[in-house]
């Protein structure tokens, strides 16, 4: 029963990730067989600027998109209160997660064109001067952030939901007989209670986060748009190396790097779970 | 969006609707609203402009100031995006691809999530910890060997190359199990005690049972094949077998700035899935918060 899940697995996965590893200390050419170079890759790596500012630029990504997690939070905290239309907002909600990425960010290169875009017509009835959000790479960061908090907060709200049905009703109901008021309930029963869920969503933010390439590919990559230069995040350097370029111990070696980086953020919040995720 | 997002027993145990008790006092409610309608809006607000400047012409799009509503609506963005892309070839392919890779995934997760419910065999505890592991591991350090195999395999540029490395899945076979090791043992053990054989057991009483982590398993599973971009740009970036994320995506290239075709092209090949979520969605919730799962 379990053969075919475990031939898949070794075929499809284990092998290429073994593969992918050796590879990474080789010089793979598009054609032929491939020649050990030892630590090459890495070492050109490490002084390529490119990939210090794509680790820069994922980095700053992820950072910016956690903000999401709070806002998902207190969304998903007034949904539960709602005595009607739970269902409807969870859908509205979750209606950018349903859309193609490719979509979103061809919606969004619209909404935050420099010269036509919507957003910054409407800043300019409030009198701030608009930017190139998507032309200009101070700005794009902060532009695939929004769009990134915008599209994961539905997945975010599901899970905080869940963890939310969790928590005792009495606990609400005897610390209201003791004259606690909302936002009292909400900072000292909701939050310590709901830090499991906070936990998990963190990871998973910071995971996903670091392996973004959709929207760097749908806004930039693929309109030709020079911005592109100063805004590959790590995962887009690993496609542009091994599928563009055709340089697959240089992608390889990228990809280990992205997993090495992976572990030790998910490491770090595992330990500093300890210090404030409570699982009574 | 990584495979492993929803993949938390947390999710899978949690979910009881709470009783009223939690309902804030009506006097409160409104203001609730209040702050989640104006939440909704903005996540709306998107969609909206994105539907208005599909029936826009080029030239109002390009104009300021921007008009709320079109001008004079004009399907000239539908014309020009069914003129330039290949959209049913493409709808096609994505639809094929999601039909082998959810029916495939479904039935291979069952199997070994069953055993790793279910079963004793030597190494079993091994197997998962190694399954467990490969859920850590981000998809980019799969995609080389896996683009070596479908090369090797003469199938680039093929539907089963988008298809078949989503057929096997940690994440499925882990949900699975987590679904089949909350479910009481009298019903197997009575059809045992009848005669039934294991992969009797399993298809007759089992996996009829867990019919709800099935479909949620289903659904998200064709999420995640219908909005796959890194996957199919890598085995069918160009060619008669893109599916539409790699068409909607290189069309942008070719129209640059024709904002109505991109909008109404983006509308399209959005639709079948929202329709599919709207159609499937309380299957969809009830099966990530199903009850019945709790250890």
């Amino acid at each position: 029963m379990i053969a075919p899940a475990l031939v898949g697995l070794a075929a499809l996965y284990l092998w290429p990730f073994l593969s992918t590893f050796v590879k990474s200390f080789m010089k793979v050419p598009v054609f032929g067989a491939g020649t050990f170079t030892g630590v090459d890759n890495y070492t050109k790596l490490l002084s390529d600027e490119d990939f210090w500012r794509a680790l820069g630029n994922s980095a700053r990504y992820t950072l910016l998109v956690l903000l999401g997690i709070p806002i998902a939070i207190v969304l998903a905290a007034l949904i539960e209160q709602a005595a009607k239309g739970r269902t409807l907002y969870r859908v509205l909600f979750f209606l950018p997660v349903v859309t193609l990425p490719v979509a979103v960010g061809m919606v969004w290169r619209f909404i935050l064109n420099g010269d036509f875009g919507i957003l910054n017509y409407l800043l300019s009835l409030v009198g701030i001067p608009g930017e190139y959000w998507v032309a200009d790479d101070r700005f794009t960061i902060y532009a695939f952030a929004v769009v990134g908090i915008w599209m994961g907060l539905g997945v975010n709200l599901i899970i905080l939901g869940a963890g939310l049905q969790s928590i005792p009703v009495e606990l609400y109901e005897a610390s209201a007989v003791d004259g606690a008021g909302r936002i009292r309930q909400f900072f000292s029963i909701t939050l310590p209670l709901l830090s499991p869920s906070i936990f998990f969503v963190t990871v998973l933010t910071i995971i996903s986060a670091l392996q973004m390439f959709d929207l760097v590919f749908v806004m930039l990559g693929s309109v030709n748009n020079t911005a592109i230069d100063g805004s590959k995040t790590i995962v887009y350097l690993f496609y542009e190396a091994a599928f563009v370029q055709f340089k697959q111990g240089y992608g390889a070696a990228i990809a280990i790097v992205l997993l090495v980086i992976i572990m030790i953020a998910t490491a770090i919040q595992f330990r500093l779970q300890r210090r404030w995720v409570n699982y009574d | 969006m990584t495979e492993i997002e929803l993949a938390t027993p947390r999710v899978l145990t949690a979910g009881r609707r709470s009783p009223r008790g939690r309902s804030a006092s009506s006097r409160g409610q409104w203001r609730i609203h209040v702050l989640l309608i104006v939440a909704a809006t903005l996540m709306v607000v998107p969609f909206v402009w994105q539907i208005l400047t599909a029936f826009k012409t080029s030239n109002e799009v390009a104009s300021l100031p921007p008009t709320l509503f079109p001008a004079t609506p004009t399907l000239v963005g539908f014309d020009t995006f069914f003129a330039s892309v290949p959209f049913w070839a493409q709808f096609a392919v994505s639809a094929t691809s999601l039909v082998l890779r959810v029916a495939g995934q479904v039935l291979v997760a069952a199997l070994a999530g069953y055993a790793f419910a279910r079963l004793r065999f030597p190494g079993r505890k091994v197997i998962f910890a190694l399954f467990l592991l490969m859920l850590m591991v981000p998809s980019q350090l799969f995609v080389l060997g896996q683009f070596d195999i479908m090369k090797e395999l003469g199938l680039l540029n093929t539907v089963p190359a988008l298809a078949i490395p989503g057929i096997f899945s940690a994440f499925g076979t882990f949900l699975m199990r987590q679904a089949f090791i909350t479910m009481p043992k009298e019903y197997e053990e009575a059809a045992q005690l009848d005669g039934a054989g294991t992969l009797r057991v399993f298809w007759r009483v089992m996996l009829p049972m867990a019919r709800p982590m099935l479909a949620a398993l289903a659904v998200l599973t064709s999420l995640y094949s219908w909005n796959d971009l890194l996957w199919p740009l890598i085995v069918s970036p160009a060619g008669d077998n893109r599916p539409l994320t790699v068409g909607l995506a290189s069309m942008q290239g070719q129209f640059g700035t024709d904002y109505p075709a991109l909008m109404a092209g983006a509308l399209i090949c959005t639709l079948p899935l929202v329709i599919v979520f709207i159609v499937l969605q309380r299957q969809f919730f009830a099966g990530i918060a199903s009850s019945g799962l709790k250890g």
